[in-house]
């Protein structure tokens, strides 16, 4: 045991000692030299990014391992990709390891910060901002991980997206927490993922606060393990920008978190204030498919205790007037297509449309107030959020 | 069956036959091995010692032009394709895809604009296999047209295209460059695969010992410029498979997305026939499917291949300008898809 915790300090200290810092400024050739810096790091090195603005006409991008991209605050350091002439993205991360903290980006073409097959990634105090506000042309997505293993994301900033704010896709042992996402589409989606650990956000003014998604053709599916606790979500009701294409483009205004076709998700703890549509809504795939993989249901969705100030006083559903009335006035805070199965532990009035099939949508409703049954076990929280190194990273 | 392109041999023939003759420069000058082996990036493009006359893109021994039947569409340059392959090793035919070129290869694509005195060369892009791996490396050339200078960060040049488009184009930085050559984590060659390359020039390599034997399923894309003699599925799948599949198939950069443009694949939704978009974001416009069999306007493939805004445009590296044939090529063989 000695000689292992020994081994593994040198490791640790390996880094520090040999590591090399890229310190960028910002001004005339900040594009080649700031993605110089990129290329040349090796692993273990800190590139170092002044305060000040950074006017940046192409995307950047990251493929070394174990690289800190370090800015001087996410109001101090500002990657202005306004005149952005080129790629999918302001940055690309392609490597594992990697530590983004402390910078922000403004207006990128397409998405902010992408990550694909990044292992265990550290987003922390980053900003993504499209200046405009809500824009079908802004990007898509601020913050991307996708198909990694090991996310972490913590205390973002994400405002103005045509999709997600924050949109982890494809991707197991997840944390997002302490963040905030302001007028997105969706603010906070977990799509096609497993142990996920959405906590401690601020999801405001979205169309849909937080999504919990799994969709068909793609080459992850089986999302799952999933807990929302602790969160803030709270009037969000911008009208749905995203353009119609895109599968949040059948989000509806005043949804608040929102989980379809998932197996294995707790909700809890959050305060719910504001969501005119829906503050919790529970549903299948609404699409036709014809992948034998795909499982549409949602399934073993728990809703724990909440705190649920008002109901679906303005839903944006077919009917809607209607279901206000015959409800009393409001629709009950959590809204369940019938589908799949659904668990009550706490305090939560809600509503079913008791649809018997996938895919025939809301004219086959037969809407009563809901009764679920409490969860026959605890829930198993094994497994779930990143791993505890990525949040040691935090503290270097 | 992808055939139609027998008729197409006494053309390519032509091509390949004259480019392989001419590639007999002055016997004493060699490609030097220590710079494509050695650990370190060569600053200049002369470190190689591929051509003999680099103005001109006369290459020394060893270093053998080539050609794809369908190449892809970089803003209507010209492209200039050669293959090196160090004295003692051969390279490997194996079926219809990538041929398998020995440590020490290296694969030479020179990026020009202009035609005749006017020709300019713009970049030249090298790919070196070196004992651990691929390597991928972009040199901009100079002013003088004398040599190339490694430029890892990328470049922006202001150019007119053949159309008379003047862009800003895009010399890709390092990584950019594993975007497209990135599979499974590693960097790998994209153009050199059997099947996209003429019969005539891989019997010629064949016959002068430098591959080991005739691939299975070479030579089954279509000749671009004569494409109206293959059948529009064939023309369409080709320009596809090589503008696109590079990063839309499986382990490679859009993975994520489901879609798999490969002149291989046969699945229709893996095609993109009435798929709906993942991660598209505002590139799908208005629209909900990536191909609508039968309506083209209403496919989010094509929208994305018709503009050249970041963030909507596909490829989304090395375009700035439309290509007008692909996207013809294209629009035809969605139009004639039976609708559903």
């Amino acid at each position: 045991m000695i000689r292992i915790a020994i081994s593994a300090l040198l490791l640790a200290s390996a880094a520090p000692v040999f590591a090399e810092t890229y310190s960028i400024e910002p001004g005339e050739g900040a594009q080649e030299r700031l993605q110089e810096a990129l290329i040349l790091a090796e692993p273990g090195d800190e590139i170092v990014l002044a305060a000040g603005r950074y006017e940046l006409t192409d995307g950047l991008s990251l493929d070394v391992d174990g690289v800190t991209v370090r800015g001087a605050g996410m109001d101090g350091t500002v990657l202005d990709f306004t005149t952005q002439a080129g790629a999918g993205e302001g940055l690309l991360v392609t490597s594992d390891n990697v530590t983004l903290r402390d910078f922000a980006m403004e207006n990128p073409k397409g998405d902010g910060i992408k990550s694909k097959g990044a292992d265990n990634i550290v987003y922390y105090r980053i900003r993504v901002t499209w200046t405009r506000g809500p824009h079908p042309e802004n990007g898509a997505y601020a913050i991307y991980p996708v198909e990694s293993t090991g996310v972490l994301v913590d205390g973002v900033k994400v405002t103005g997206a045509s999709d997600a704010g924050i949109y982890v896709g494809q991707s197991d042992r997840i944390t997002v927490r302490n963040s905030i996402a302001e007028a997105n589409v969706a603010g906070i989606e977990i799509e096609n993922s497993r142990n996920a650990l959405v906590e401690h956000n601020i999801a405001t003014r979205n169309t849909g606060g937080i999504l919990v998604f799994d969709l068909p053709d793609l080459p992850v599916m089986g999302g799952g393990n999933v807990i929302v606790a602790n969160n803030l979500v709270v009037a969000n009701d911008t009208p749905n920008f995203a353009p119609p294409g895109n599968i949040v483009a059948g989000v509806r205004r005043g949804t608040g978190i929102m989980v379809m076709a998932n197996e294995d998700v707790l909700i809890e703890n959050n305060i719910l204030s504001g969501n005119p549509t829906a503050p919790v809504m529970v549903i299948a795939y609404v699409q036709p498919y014809d992948d034998e993989r795909y499982n549409p249901l949602p399934r073993g969705v728990v809703v724990g205790d909440n705190t649920f100030d008002g109901g679906g006083y303005d839903p944006q559903l077919e009917g809607g007037e209607l279901l206000k009335a015959a409800f009393g006035g409001e629709l009950p805070p959590v809204m369940w297509d019938g589908l799949g199965s659904l668990y009550v532990t706490g305090e939560a009035p809600g509503w079913s449309l008791n649809l018997t099939e996938q895919g025939v949508g809301l004219g086959a409703a037969q809407p009563a107030p809901l009764a679920a049954p409490t969860p026959e076990a605890a829930f198993d929280r094994s497994g779930i959020g990143a791993p505890a190194e990525l949040e040691a990273r935090l503290s270097r | 069956m992808k055939l139609g392109t027998v008729s197409l041999l006494a053309a390519s023939l032509l091509l390949t036959g004259t480019v392989i003759a001419r590639a007999t420069p002055p016997p004493e000058q060699y490609v030097n091995d220590a710079a494509i082996m050695d650990d370190g990036l060569p600053r200049l493009l002369s470190a190689y010692g591929f051509f003999a006359d680099a103005a001109a893109q006369e290459p020394v021994p060893h270093v053998y032009p080539y050609r794809l039947n369908t190449p892809l569409y970089s803003d209507g340059a010209e492209k200039l394709r050669f293959v090196y392959r160090p004295a003692g090793t051969q390279i490997a035919a194996s079926g219809e895809g990538l041929l398998d070129l020995p440590v020490g290869s290296a694969l030479i694509k020179t990026f020009a604009f202009g035609e005749g005195e006017d020709r300019r060369l713009i970049e030249t892009r090298v790919l070196l296999h070196r004992a651990d791996g691929w390597l991928a490396l972009p040199y901009l050339w100079n002013e003088e047209q004398t040599d190339a200078r490694l430029a890892v960060a990328g470049a922006r040049i202001d150019l007119t295209t053949p159309r008379g488009e003047d862009i800003s184009y895009r010399v890709p930085n390092k990584n950019q460059c594993k975007e497209c050559h990135g599979l499974g984590g590693e960097v790998v060659p994209i153009g050199p695969k059997a099947r996209n390359l003429s019969g005539d020039w891989l019997k010629q390599m064949v016959a002068a010992g430098h591959i080991d034997r005739m691939p299975q399923g070479g030579d089954q894309l279509p000749l671009w410029e004569h494409r109206g003699k293959a059948s529009v599925e064939d023309a369409a799948r080709a320009y596809l498979d090589v503008n696109c599949a590079h990063c839309h198939r499986p382990g490679a950069t859009a993975s994520n997305s489901g879609l798999d443009l490969r002149w291989e694949q046969e699945d229709p939704r893996a095609l993109g026939i009435m798929k709906r978009p993942v991660a598209a974001g505002r590139g799908a416009g208005d629209l909900l499917f990536d191909i609508v069999p039968g309506d083209p306007d209403a496919s989010i493939l094509l929208h994305r291949m018709m503009v050249s805004e970041p963030g909507v445009a596909m490829p989304e590296l090395g375009k700035a300008t439309v290509d007008e044939d692909g996207v013809e090529a294209v629009r035809k063989w969605i139009a004639g898809m039976e609708p559903r």
